[in-house]
């Protein structure tokens, strides 16, 4: 099993959902992050105090899924979530060890 | 307009007032003691009734949200409680002693006496205008209060996130006995220093603006900064909340402005129209002026230029035409923008809120433009028997006199606050933020 972890732009959740629901995956952990990378921060500016923020607000998706359909996730969320702009995100796959439905204890890939 | 200066005239000349003293309007006067035979106007009495309530709209909550978004949310209830809490205990105070310290039946140029726990004022009792109107003293005690209680809670403009509850209102109390109410009686008072002298404030701009501003700014330097000023980041919170208390403070100004001049009639009427296009302007330079420093047109932009209008023409209301007041609305919301965005960053004090900034810098503006938009070739409502220059130096006096008594005033009682409670929570309240440290409460439980 793999965890494909994806840091997006906001704007961008629901595009890569329905691309990765077309693929049959049934479910995702969605949170809201702040984060940086060669995408710039934004300036505030109240009365003329500048703050500069280095943090930009992005949202994180974290998918399992089973090795064969990790590539397609990939792919699907690679594409759905490019806007050709710097700031789009990243990707990561990570090796998981173990799935548990607490529900019923079912384990590994059926637990999906 | 005329008939009302012939009138004022009549009044004035009865009281022993030289005639060049007594032809400019004045929109607030002392409550003189009217013939027996007076009763007050139900119009008059329900407007100025309904003024006073408009008032405390302005207090609370329209002053304690502004001021409440504009400081971080741990600070937040601090902010609105000590806004609360102090115009609270100017109410209180100003029945037992500060209506006659300010409007009491005897006195001098500077302070009156009598009346005192509002002895001898009945359901009977009346206040003059400023025709041979009269109405209910309770009303106009009522109005009064409600300024006395605005100008106390705009001071904690510059100080808060970091001043003791305790300290804040000792301060208060001390700095309404001997700022407030002499300010007060010699700008508004018959027989006051500045009111003799002719000097033009309709609805109080050297009195609370002026006054509450340079009063500030002399706290704030003494309190000193908050730790991490300039350096950390320290944005308002919640600009939802300035932008809903800016609206109320701009509904309820009418009130203030309109109310103040103690009748339902066309001088009212113009205040009122007044309060809508100065502010108008303040809005709109303000934006316009960050644009032109290279900064997007901001809600705080728009906020602040509605504040800096409106405080401009506070002492205009009645003493302007409607394109005077656009003016003058235009031009202070300007000035204030610069002030409080390229001077203040360099001079490096803290007033947190710019309560500086914007009341004293804008107030300051508004009383000496009210010298030049009074004139009728400008399109003012004065006579022309005071010339331009005459008439702005009465301003620029008047408004010296209300910066030094406010300064040595608030330094006085900004330094007893400190010698009884320590006037500055510890540091680590100061960090962990005012709303548990000092009221054990949070703003927000998400």
């Amino acid at each position: 099993m793999k965890l494909v972890m994806a840091i997006i732009k906001p704007f961008k959740l629901d595009d890569v959902r329905e691309a990765l629901s077309s693929l049959g995956i049934a479910g995702m952990t969605v949170s809201e992050v702040k984060g940086f990378g060669r995408q710039k921060g934004q300036t505030e500016i109240y009365r003329g105090a500048e703050y500069s923020t280095n943090m930009v607000p992005k949202i994180k998706v974290e998918v399992v899924c089973d090795d064969d359909l990790a590539p397609r996730v990939v792919e699907a969320t690679q594409a759905a979530a490019n806007s050709g702009a710097i700031g789009d995100g990243k990707i990561f796959v990570l090796d998981v060890g173990q799935a548990v439905r607490i529900r019923t204890g079912e384990t590994g890939e059926t637990a999906l | 307009m005329m008939t009302f200066s012939k009138k004022l005239c009549g009044m004035a000349g009865a009281a022993g007032l030289s005639l060049f003293a007594a032809l400019p309007a004045w929109a607030q006067e002392a409550a003189e003691a009217a013939p027996a035979a007076a009763v007050p106007n139900p119009g008059n009495n329900a407007w100025m009734m309904t003024s006073t309530v408009l008032v405390l709209l302005m207090i609370l909550p329209g002053l304690a949200l502004f001021y409440g978004g504009l400081t971080r949310s741990k600070n937040m209830l601090a902010t609105m409680t000590q806004i609360g809490a102090a115009a609270c205990l100017a109410m209180l105070i100003w029945v037992m002693y500060g209506y006659g310290l300010a409007f009491g039946p005897e006195g001098n140029a500077f302070i009156s006496w009598g009346k005192w726990f509002l002895v001898g004022v009945t359901t009977d009792s009346t206040a003059a205008t400023f025709s041979d109107e009269v109405i209910s003293e309770y009303v106009f005690v009522s109005f009064q209060m409600t300024f006395a209680a605005i100008t106390a809670a705009l001071v904690l403009g510059s100080v808060v996130e970091r001043m003791k509850f305790s300290a804040v209102m000792l301060f208060t109390a001390i700095w309404l006995t001997i700022v407030y109410f002499p300010i007060a009686h010699m700008v508004w008072a018959g027989g006051g220093l500045l009111f003799e002298m002719g000097a033009l404030d309709f609805a109080g701009g050297t009195v609370v603006h002026i006054n509450a501003g340079v009063s500030a700014l002399v706290a704030c330097l003494i309190l000193g900064k908050r730790i991490g000023y300039p350096k950390e980041p320290m944005a308002p919170h919640s600009m939802t909340m300035t932008m809903i208390g800016t609206g109320m403070l701009w509904v309820g100004w009418f009130g203030f402005n309109a109310g103040s001049e103690l009748e339902a009639d066309g001088t009212a009427a113009l205040a009122m129209i007044n309060t809508f296009v100065a502010t108008a302007a303040g809005a709109l330079f303000w934006m316009l002026a960050e644009k032109a420093h290279g900064h997007k047109a901001s809600a705080l932009g728009f906020c602040s230029g509605v504040i800096a209008g409106l405080v401009a023409v506070t002492p205009a209301a009645g003493n302007s035409g409607p394109f005077g007041a656009i003016v003058l609305g235009a031009i202070a919301s300007i000035i204030c923008f610069y002030f409080v965005s390229v001077i203040k960053p360099k001079l490096g004090y803290d007033d947190s809120l710019d309560a500086f900034g914007i009341h004293g810098v804008g107030g300051i503006v508004g009383a000496i433009g009210t010298g030049i938009v009074y004139q009728p070739f400008l399109g003012g409502p004065g006579d022309g028997s005071t010339a331009m220059g005459a008439q702005v130096m009465t301003q620029i006096i008047a408004v010296v006199v209300s910066i030094v008594w406010a300064s040595v005033g608030t330094a006085i009682a900004i330094f007893i606050a400190k010698a009884v409670t320590g006037l500055r929570v510890s540091e680590e309240v100061e960090h962990q933020g005012l709303d548990l440290g000092e009221h054990g409460e949070r703003a927000y439980n998400m």
